[in-house]
């Protein structure tokens, strides 16, 4: 299993600028997770890139807990440094009723589709976005097919009309 | 000009004016450069690009929405459809997200033969990259060469799985099952006679000067931006960036190989494409590596509620028989976690975000697609090109649409 010190270093000079940043630590299966708030996901973001060096957002996605859970919605940052090699991930949960998160396409703009698809596939606003559209599906597609309430068939087959 | 000019409708008119400085010209989803089906809305003034946008989703086949109900081994079957001239990369990528998520140790064989079949899927990926962008250029005969040299990795692939397009040979756990009788002579006969093929390229393309015009200076981009866009694989690589997540994370025993991770500094279409001709040649050296390391030994893991047991084990066991059963029809469940699981896939970091929530089937797949990320930065590298630089552009990118639309 790989040796997650490194990354923890960089939790603690993290928490260290600003101890209302992190929320939770999570370190399993060799990877770490932070879990952040969403008032202040767009400065951890910053500070992640700009002064520890992690400079690529290898991948953003979301999930869904289901609709009984209550934050619903988590997006994952996964970030990547191309100076030190380390991967970390960072952790954003959403509730339904108010799911917006400030965009970050503006510090990695990779971030723009991936944002776009977490926007058509679950029903995230990241407010902000330059230019927030669905991207996979069509534009008069109805619901955000990658929740869990939204059937595996779609409600009624869809025309391309 | 005679009467039918009158009975035009005055909105051509509006349009004909607008022609003479810019127009928007709509390329795809069937033009073959396309490599699919991606549409590209181009504003252009005269044949120069003001702005790019790609338009995708073509494709779009829900299979993230599908991994969600099929159990973990049946997963493997969809990986193979989405990066279509990767499919054991995707296989890879996939099958050790689980494994990391269920902490299983597999065997060095199997490691080896998984490495071997990777970088032999990478050589087919990049031969099927050369001929088609060659041939989006305007060179037709390099494509035939490729095919051929192709077509022996495909018949080895076939010969090892039994399946060419869609092999779904790496299983959770190992492999699906051992290489069959005579496979090392085949594929030391083909590793043999791949250095000829891969100096053919050379002579049909690298020396030639309308390939080198078509190609230098055209859809450059700096180190700095390919970074920000999320660039990775070859693309980042010809900009520059010594990364490869082979050297930087390595994963199923990369780091015993011993090969270089080729860079060309100017970021154009010419050093994309350096860059994957030098690929070839270092994945043919791996390739070489991991048949001398091939040792007999067991090629699945020792975890029998996850890996399926051999058909002569369940004739003589109960409980090989009854593990069978239950993997067939209930599936294995796989403890609780969420696991990011990185490879250098032919085109860039494949990346595998899996989360159990301990069932049989996977609460979330997300597949992180080197083409999805790479193809966003086409905007940046073609914008004041010509509309035929687009083309070649698009061609050095190396993308495949099965993977971006998912």
């Amino acid at each position: 299993m790989a040796d997650t010190a490194a990354v923890h270093q960089f939790v603690d000079k993290l928490k260290a600028s600003n101890p209302a940043w992190v929320d939770e630590v999570i370190d399993s299966l060799g990877e770490v997770s932070i879990v952040v708030s969403r008032e202040s996901i767009v400065d951890v973001c910053r500070t992640l890139k700009e002064d520890h060096n992690f400079d690529l957002l290898a991948d953003l996605c979301g999930a869904d807990r289901g609709p009984e859970e209550d934050p619903r919605f988590v997006v994952n940052y996964h970030l990547f440094s191309t100076k030190h090699f380390n991967r970390l991930r960072v952790k954003v949960r959403v509730s339904e009723d108010d799911a917006k998160i400030h965009t970050v396409s503006h510090i990695w703009r990779t971030a723009d589709w991936h944002e776009r698809e977490t926007y058509d596939l679950f029903g995230v606003v990241f407010e902000n976005h330059p230019d927030l559209r669905r991207i996979l599906l069509p534009s008069d597609f109805d619901g955000h097919a990658l929740r869990k309430d939204y059937p595996l068939r779609g409600y009624e087959p869809y025309s391309m009309n | 000009m005679s009467t039918a000019v009158e009975n035009i409708p005055s909105q051509f008119e509006v349009l004909d004016t607008a022609l003479e400085s810019q127009m928007t010209l709509s390329m795809g989803p069937q033009h073959p450069s396309t490599h699919g089906v991606l549409r590209l809305d181009l504003r252009l003034d005269g044949e120069l690009i003001i702005k790019a946008i790609p338009d995708i989703g073509y494709l779009h086949t829900g299979m993230e929405k599908l991994f969600e109900y099929k159990k973990y081994q049946q997963g493997i079957v969809i990986t193979d459809r989405m990066d279509y001239l990767n499919p054991l990369g995707n296989n890879l990528a996939y099958v050790m997200a689980a494994e990391k998520l269920l902490q299983i140790e597999i065997p060095e064989r199997a490691q080896t033969i998984r490495v071997l079949f990777c970088e032999l899927q990478r050589i087919a990926s990049h031969l099927v990259w050369l001929g088609t962008h060659a041939l989006d250029i305007g060179a037709m005969s390099v494509f035939f060469y490729c095919f051929r040299h192709r077509e022996k990795i495909l018949n080895l692939i076939e010969a090892a799985s039994g399946g060419r397009m869609t092999p779904s040979y790496f299983r959770i756990g190992g492999l699906m099952m051992d290489l069959p009788a005579g496979f090392d002579r085949r594929c030391k006969q083909f590793l043999d006679d791949f250095p000829e093929g891969l100096s053919t390229f050379d002579t049909l393309v690298t020396g030639n000067t309308l390939w080198q015009s078509r190609t230098r200076g055209i859809g450059v981009i700096s180190a700095e931006d390919a970074i920000d866009w999320g660039l990775t694989g070859p693309c980042l690589r010809g900009s520059g960036v010594n990364l490869d997540v082979r050297r930087a994370n390595p994963y199923t025993g990369y780091e015993a190989y011993d090969f270089e991770v080729p860079v060309e500094k100017d970021g154009d279409v010419w050093s994309r494409f350096k860059v994957r001709m030098r690929e070839m040649a270092e994945s043919h050296k791996i390739c070489r590596q991991a048949l001398e390391r091939l040792k007999p030994g067991p090629i699945k893991a020792d975890a029998p509620k996850v890996v399926l047991p051999d058909r002569d084990d369940m004739r003589k066991h109960m409980d090989s028989l009854i593990h069978h059963f239950l993997i067939v029809a209930e599936g294995f469940n796989v403890p609780p976690g969420e696991v990011y699981m990185p490879i250098e896939a032919s085109k860039g970091e494949l990346g595998v975000y899996m989360r159990s929530n301990g069932g049989p089937k996977p609460d979330r797949v997300h597949f992180r697609g080197p083409s999805f990320v790479n193809l966003q930065a086409l905007p940046v590298m073609s914008e004041g090109e010509m509309v035929a630089d687009v083309v070649a552009i698009i061609g050095s990118l190396d993308i495949v649409l099965g993977e971006i639309d998912r």
